[in-house]
């Protein structure tokens, strides 16, 4: 706690002790993977635009939102108003913990390990066995947000996770951890009674989770 | 607009050689991966096996379990976009069911933009990584080095 990161880490995330400043964060963590701008921010609290924008601006300050400009309307040229402010969630993860705790480090130790030893499959099936143990649910969506995942339906029937719970260290190791999500997610869905209608297959994005949940093709 | 751009060397050992069913699906992708890689943002160049004629370069073919790709690519992001953000990371995902654990390495390096590295470069690299660990010279993803400053006159 006595490092100037972890103090900047503090700070971070003492900004959202604010109860409204906490629900501008979630409404902006809501609409990715698009950004939002200050009227929907504003709505979705049910407070005044200045006082919206007065805590989003408060949110970039601290680092935990990125500001982009940007015409909404899709008009362009002379009346087409001033770019519109927009917010979307920094890049930048906070870890505050106290006492200090180091299990980033530890994870990725263990990681380079399993790499190393060539024991992918057993971290696959460890994961799967421990998705499995979460039980009965029959709502893919509730399953999901349950379990860490933020879900969002595409057109095509498809389930986004716009989330990477394990952002950090799948970066790193990506065939390894995102193989471990993957098997982590079809445990989930076999424990939930799920998976004859839905099936967790690598699909892979930038900014979003490599794994998409989609129904089974039945006949 | 870049000066250099990243080479790529990978060594694998596979479970059993080509042609065996314990291989086959990984077999079956290898042409579909290749041709992803070709119409990849940034791809430069890859290594086609037709080209490579080991007598001429003096060095010894490798058992047939051993396999080789070399690649050319316009930046980090380019190479890591197809390596990890495709469907090639599934074949990742899936690397011992087919592959040997311990006996792969990949390795990266900067070469100056339209310089094809060769063969030998590529295994001198493979070398020097596992000799010295991540450097300027021989590096990782895990741990990458910037691209070296052209000296301008």
């Amino acid at each position: 706690m006595t490092t100037p990161d972890h103090l900047d880490d503090l700070d971070a995330v003492t900004a959202l002790a604010d109860r409204v400043r906490r629900a501008a964060y979630r409404a902006v963590a809501d609409a990715a993977p698009d950004p939002a701008g200050r009227d929907e921010v504003a709505e979705a609290l049910g407070v005044g635009r200045t006082l919206a924008a007065f805590h989003l601006d408060k949110l970039v300050d601290a680092g935990l939102l990125e500001v982009s400009y940007a015409r909404r309307s899709g008009r362009s040229g002379p009346g087409a108003g001033r770019p519109a402010k927009l917010y979307r969630l920094s890049a930048a993860e906070h870890a505050v913990s106290v006492p200090p705790r180091a299990y980033r480090s530890a994870a990725e130790l263990l990681a380079e390990a399993l790499e190393r030893s060539g024991a992918e499959e057993t971290l696959y099936r460890v994961a799967e066995e421990h998705g499995r143990k979460a039980g009965p649910e029959p709502d893919v969506t509730t399953l999901l947000t349950g379990n860490g995942y933020q879900p969002a339906t595409r057109e095509d029937g498809r389930i986004e996770l716009r989330n990477c719970p394990y952002h950090r260290v799948a970066e790193q190791f990506p065939p390894l951890i995102c193989g471990m999500n993957l098997a982590m997610l079809n445990g989930l869905l076999e424990g939930a009674g799920l998976a004859d209608e839905w099936c967790a297959r690598m699909d892979p994005a930038p900014g979003r989770c490599c794994v998409t949940v989609s129904k089974n093709k039945t006949n | 607009m870049t000066d250099f751009h990243v080479a790529q060397m990978n060594v694998a050992k596979l479970r059993a050689p080509e042609g065996d069913p314990l291989v086959a699906e990984f077999t079956a992708g290898v042409d579909l991966m290749n041709e992803l890689a070709d119409r990849s943002p940034g791809f430069v160049w890859r290594l086609k096996e037709e080209d490579v004629d080991l007598a001429a370069l003096g060095i010894q073919p490798a058992p047939p379990e051993m396999i080789a790709t070399m690649s050319v690519w316009e930046s980090l992001e380019a190479l890591r976009g197809y390596v990890y953000h495709s469907t090639h990371l599934d074949y990742l995902r899936r690397r011992r069911e087919w592959f040997v654990p311990g006996e792969s390495a990949m390795v990266l390096w900067w070469v100056e933009a339209g310089r094809i590295p060769t063969l030998r470069d590529g295994l001198q690299r493979l070398a020097l990584l596992g000799a010295e660990g991540p450097g300027p010279r021989a590096f990782t993803f895990r741990q990458p080095f910037p691209a070296p400053e052209l000296s301008r006159p």
